[in-house]
């Protein structure tokens, strides 16, 4: 929106956009009658009340209970509303549905590196098919990092060692801003794209051109025998290592009789860290991977694996770890 | 009533001179005067940076300066503001001067340790200035690990240092104030015949002597990792970079009503002495100064909402963070209410309380923006959260701040300044301080970054408006350095109250004796009573 | 406010304690001045210390097993009788303290050498267990290699620790990397400790002096006293330093 061609309001490209644009018009109503209210009081008063001679003193009145009282509790009450409708905002910015097309993003100084599944790498860019949930796993190589799309109101830090994701659903075709916004050093203004969102059909369109490597999954098989992983990952389960068909989103036991669901987290880690848990029935002989595999490939990885699943995979997610992840082991090899 | 006034023949000032006499005093008035001297050099420091700041943002493209310049610009601003010249303002300069006579005592608890603190702030402010003079830091005052551990290649260390050290200063300051309080007051000043000034500084003490140590032991944790290579915040050891954010927030937050709390003190000192009336729920406005304190410990995450933390965390503290709002709310309230039948004049510091009411109010209520979860993700870490500390920090402590001195100056020097020119300077800050911050909202919500040199050019209007008012702005501060000190020599006498004020401070003459009383005052009335006060008035302005 | 006005006190006109200073009305008030701020100034040490216990908590609950490994490689014998020393001069202290109270000049100056000493002999044996960690190569950023331990005690044919505790399933690499986290933690605690301690000898230094010039008496013995709370507080720290970072499920 613009005034005067100023532009004061950015543009309401995604979904949840205008419930977030909802949540900012009732604060700030909220906040514009008690600035006006008390500033208007104040000023009035001071007129009204102004001194006329000299040695004139103001009227004894020390306080009144039900007036403080009654000024603190309203204040209360709408801060509790307020609160409850941005928690709710919140908490649907945090729940990325189910059938979310999924997509990764690595942050490093000083750009962004966008992943899709089908293969194609962009770098500062980004198309998305409208009217259809993204979601996007982040992580870093290096520093803090933040991805931010003002259009459609969320963004995440990315944290070197971790996962974290947002997600949204664009709906309006059109370019639209991408930053950086958590200070990675010196070109971190530099850190900065767009991001495209297509009708479906030219998102289709757009994604046959790219790929020569074919998808991501694809890469991970490349990977999964060039490192081989399948020397041990015997589909039969015979082999020194654990079959990895269809293992996603079940419940695997431990040696030490602990067990837990296989999710992106856990894949990650027996990759980086393959002694921090040890399949029952196995031995611990799986070498780790720390240093040997880049974050790029590793998700390549985690996609063919996940491949491999197809049930549990369906739509195209994984029980994906939320936002907080627990402390996932130490980085891969950064770039 | 218009009696010629004269200084006083004998008072702090004149009690001893040379160099000797002042580095090596004991007397609370005259550290505050130096504590003067060396903030006001500090803000003018941090204000050279700002202006380097506005000139590189009125045009869209990083020209101005390189971008290692401008993120060295960004950050020595921040940690100038924020540690050399904020915290210690109020409470080191009018704080130090006032809390002894205020309750009716003739020193701090421990004059030698708030000499001590001078020096103390003085010795961080060199190690500080050091380090920017040899090249800088460039990590922004936040100090995000891992780029402050390992990436960045700037002076850390001794800027890092000269905080750890400047502390210190701070929680000396806090510790002597809260011992002053408990045991020097005067016969009679009971807990609640004190001015709310002295509450306030009681509050923000409590949070210096609590919170700064924090901060100090998360500097020494970021000087380990990047002086010995230790790995307590390193990913690639298992280590946590958000680890760092909880604790230095965790003073971080506090820190900030360190810096608005004594501001709120002096609010409650002026709206009274200008109604002529008592503050209107004491009791409300002196326990609401503890609870900000005591609030303020538990809301520090609201800072890291987009940083990983957990959902349910996350609805903590955005549930913790509007429990703070609300005693800053009852605070407005009831000076608004003091107002009503009140006998108001407008001499120059109450230009500046009133500044500090629209300013503090609109600082506030975009606090609750933020707090709100929903509307942080899309805030965070954008302009629209620069304008709202802003709001807080200038608007409101700022204004505090000179409204103070502005009150005060004629007790510390016995002198008054040019009516004329300080309203001008009042007015002028009040103007140039929307004109700067305001459009900083609008461009924020649009969604321009934090920590940009350079950004998109459909942006650039709103810039260029935010970098014309800084001038204004600018102005309004250059002011009062010329006519203050011209007071100083040519200004008319002031007397021991000029504007009727009914604290103890203002039954002493201006300036005061060394000892403050020359008999220990013996309190009887209620604070804020006016009727004994008038028959005393000396001059009117 | 209103305030009428007390007799004039000024002029030396009644004798007043040499050691009250002119701000203070009695020298009652002046002491409880100065207990208070020594309360106070004790109570940020203790936040000043809890960010590197928070930082250990966390870590030690994330990564049990290495905190666990790494912690064997600390001295019982060492760590404990460190905590005897201290205890021990914290005893010498109070005894000092009571000297003092009692205007026993002499029996003051020697409890505060003892303790002293008894620092001293703490600083040294840190020194020892400090230079055991660098030949080890145990210091983070500088030599740290986990392995080095068992290696170099093969190589010179001792036998390595009988490993009686649980099997940990830990790499190599794995300990090599958040056993790091331990030592830094370790270095960081117990090297800010030991600088508290060398400020706290130095303070001692002065007490002794000022009690072997005779400034203190029955009435007034508050720096004794002040600088006793200080201690007892420096060996606080360490008695709760010393379990969490030597025994780290040494029970097995």
């Amino acid at each position: 929106m613009t005034i005067f061609g100023i532009p004061i309001f950015p543009e309401q490209a995604s979904t949840f956009a205008k419930d977030v644009d909802a949540l900012y018009f009732f604060i700030l109503a909220t906040c514009a009658f008690f600035a006006i209210g008390v500033s208007i009081a104040v000023v009035l008063l001071g007129l009204k009340y102004r001194k006329t001679h000299e040695g004139q003193i103001g009227a004894r009145i020390e306080g009144n209970l039900p007036l403080e009282l009654l000024w603190s509790v309203i204040p209360t009450i709408i801060a509790m509303f307020m609160f409850g409708w941005g928690a709710s905002v919140y908490y649907h910015l945090r729940r990325p549905p189910d059938e979310a097309l999924h997509l990764y993003a690595v942050g490093k100084q000083w750009m962004w590196k966008f992943q899709h599944l089908e293969g194609q790498r962009e770098i500062n860019e980004l198309h998305i098919p409208a009217g259809r949930p993204v979601k996007i796993t982040i992580s870093s190589e290096d520093v803090l990092h933040s991805l931010y799309f003002p259009a459609f109101r969320t963004k995440m830090d990315a944290i070197p060692g971790r996962y974290t994701e947002l997600w949204f659903e664009a709906q309006k075709p059109g370019t639209y801003h991408i930053f950086c916004t958590e200070y990675c050093g010196t070109n971190h203004a530099g850190m900065i794209g767009n991001v495209t969102v297509l009708e479906p059909a030219a998102y289709q369109a757009w994604l046959q051109g790219g790929g020569m490597e074919g998808t991501l999954a694809q890469r991970g098989a490349k990977l999964f025998n060039d490192l081989a992983c399948q020397t041990c990952h015997l589909d039969t389960g015979q082999g020194r290592g654990p079959s990895l068909k269809d293992i996603v989103g079940t419940n695997v036991e431990f040696q030490d009789g602990t067990s837990a669901v296989i999710d992106e987290a856990y894949l990650r880690e027996s990759i980086l860290n393959s002694q921090a848990k040890i399949v029952k029935g196995y031995q611990p002989l799986m070498p780790t991977f720390q240093g040997l595999v880049s974050e790029e490939n590793l998700v390549a990885l985690l996609e063919h694996v996940k491949s491999m699943s197809p049930k549990a995979t369906a739509s195209s997610t994984a029980a994906a770890a939320p936002a907080a992840a627990t402390p996932a082991p130490a980085a891969a090899e950064k770039k | 009533m218009l009696d010629k006034l004269k200084i006083p023949e004998r008072h702090y000032l004149n009690n001893g001179h040379g160099l000797k006499s002042w580095l090596l005093t004991k007397d609370h008035k005259r550290i505050a005067i130096m504590y003067l001297i060396s903030i006001s050099v500090m803000f003018l420091l941090g204000g050279l940076f700002a202006m380097g700041i506005r000139l590189e943002l009125a045009t869209p493209q990083g020209d101005f300066v390189q971008a290692d310049t401008y993120n060295k610009f960004f950050t020595m601003h921040g940690v100038i503001m924020v540690f050399f010249f904020l915290i210690p303002s109020i409470p080191a300069v009018l704080g130090n001067f006032m809390i002894p006579p205020m309750i009716g005592a003739k020193d701090l608890a421990f004059p030698r340790i708030n000499l001590l603190s001078l020096y103390i702030y003085w010795i961080g402010g060199i190690f500080t200035l050091a380090a920017m003079v040899t090249g800088g830091v460039d990590t922004g005052w936040t100090f995000y690990t891992p780029y402050s551990a390992s990436a960045s290649n700037t002076h850390i260390i001794p800027t890092a240092l000269g905080i750890f050290i400047a502390g210190f200063s701070s929680i000396l300051t806090g510790l002597n104030f809260i011992v002053t309080i408990h045991r020097m007051r005067a016969p009679g000043m009971g807990w609640f015949r004190l001015p709310l000034f002295v509450w306030a500084h009681y509050a923000t003490s409590l949070v210096q002597v609590l919170g700064t140590p924090v901060i100090a032991i998360t500097i020494v944790m970021l000087f380990v990792e990047r002086a010995f290579g230790f790995g307590i915040f390193d990913p690639s050891r298992g280590g946590d970079p958000v680890l760092f954010q909880h604790l230095f927030w965790f003073y971080s937050h506090p820190a900030v009503y360190i810096m608005i709390l004594p501001a709120l003190g002096v609010m409650s000192e002026l709206v009274s002495t200008f109604s002529k009336k008592m503050i209107f729920g004491y009791s409300f406005v002196a326990f609401s100064s503890l609870a900000i304190a005591v609030f303020g410990f538990i809301v520090w995450a609201h800072h890291m909402f987009v940083a990983g933390i957990s959902t349910y965390a996350a609805m903590v503290f955005s549930f913790l963070s509007f429990s703070v709002a609300i005693p800053s709310a009852v605070k407005v309230f009831n000076w608004t209410a003091t107002l009503y039948k009140g006998a108001i004049s407008f001499e120059t510091p109450m230009l500046y309380a009133y500044g500090f009411m629209g300013l503090f109010l609109i600082g506030g209520l975009t606090g609750l923006f933020l707090a709100t979860l929903g509307m942080d993700i899309h805030l965070h870490d954008t302009y629209f959260v620069v304008a709202h500390f802003h709001y807080i920090m200038v608007g409101g402590a700022i204004m505090g701040y000179m409204g103070g001195l502005h009150y005060w100056w004629p007790k510390m020097t016995g002198r008054m300044y040019s009516d004329f020119f300080s309203r001008i300077s009042a007015i002028l800050v009040f103007v140039g301080f929307n004109l700067t911050f305001f459009p900083q909202f609008v461009v924020g919500y649009l969604g321009m970054p934090r920590r940009y040199h350079s950004y998109p050019d459909e942006m650039q209007v709103l810039n260029v408006m935010s970098s014309a008012g800084a001038s204004v702005l600018g102005l309004g501060y250059l002011l009062p350095v010329i006519y203050l000190i011209y007071s100083l020599k040519k200004g008319e006498v002031a007397g021991p109250n000029p504007y009727g004020a009914s604290t103890l401070e203002w039954q002493t003459q201006s300036p005061p004796l060394t000892e403050n009383f020359t008999e220990v005052p013996v309190v009887t009335g209620e604070p804020y009573e006016y009727e004994h006060v008038v028959a005393k008035e000396s001059h009117l302005v | 406010m209103s305030s009428t006005v007390a007799h004039a006190d000024h002029g030396h006109a009644h004798a007043h304690h040499p050691a009250q200073q002119h701000h203070f009305d009695t020298m009652a008030q002046q002491k409880e001045a100065a207990v208070i701020g020594m309360w106070l100034f004790l109570l940020t040490e203790i936040l000043f210390f809890g960010g590197l216990f928070v930082a250990y908590m966390i870590y030690r609950v994330w990564y049990f097993d290495a905190f666990a490994e790494a912690s064997r490689r600390l001295s019982l014998f060492w760590g404990g009788l460190n905590t005897a020393v201290l205890i021990g001069s914290s005893l010498t202290m109070a005894l000092a303290v009571r000297a003092a109270q009692t205007n026993k000049r002499k029996a003051t100056v020697n409890w505060l050498i003892l303790t002293m000493i008894l620092g001293c002999v703490f600083l040294g044996v840190k020194v020892i267990e400090y230079e055991d960690k660098f030949a080890n190569h145990e210091v983070p950023g500088y030599n740290f290699d986990f392995s080095y331990h068992e290696r170099h005690a093969a190589a010179e044919g001792h036998a390595p620790e009988a490993s009686e505790h649980r099997e940990l399933s830990l790499t190599p690499e794995q300990l090599q990397n958040t056993t790091q986290l331990y030592f830094s933690l370790y270095f960081t605690m117990t090297g800010l400790h030991a600088l508290h301690m060398i400020i706290g000898v130095g303070i001692m230094l002065v007490i002794t002096w000022m009690a072997h010039k005779g400034k203190f008496d029955g009435v007034y013995y508050t720096p004794v006293e002040m600088a006793g709370l200080y201690w007892h507080f420096v060996d606080i720290v360490w008695i709760f330093l010393f379990p969490l970072l030597y025994l780290v499920e040494r029970h097995t």
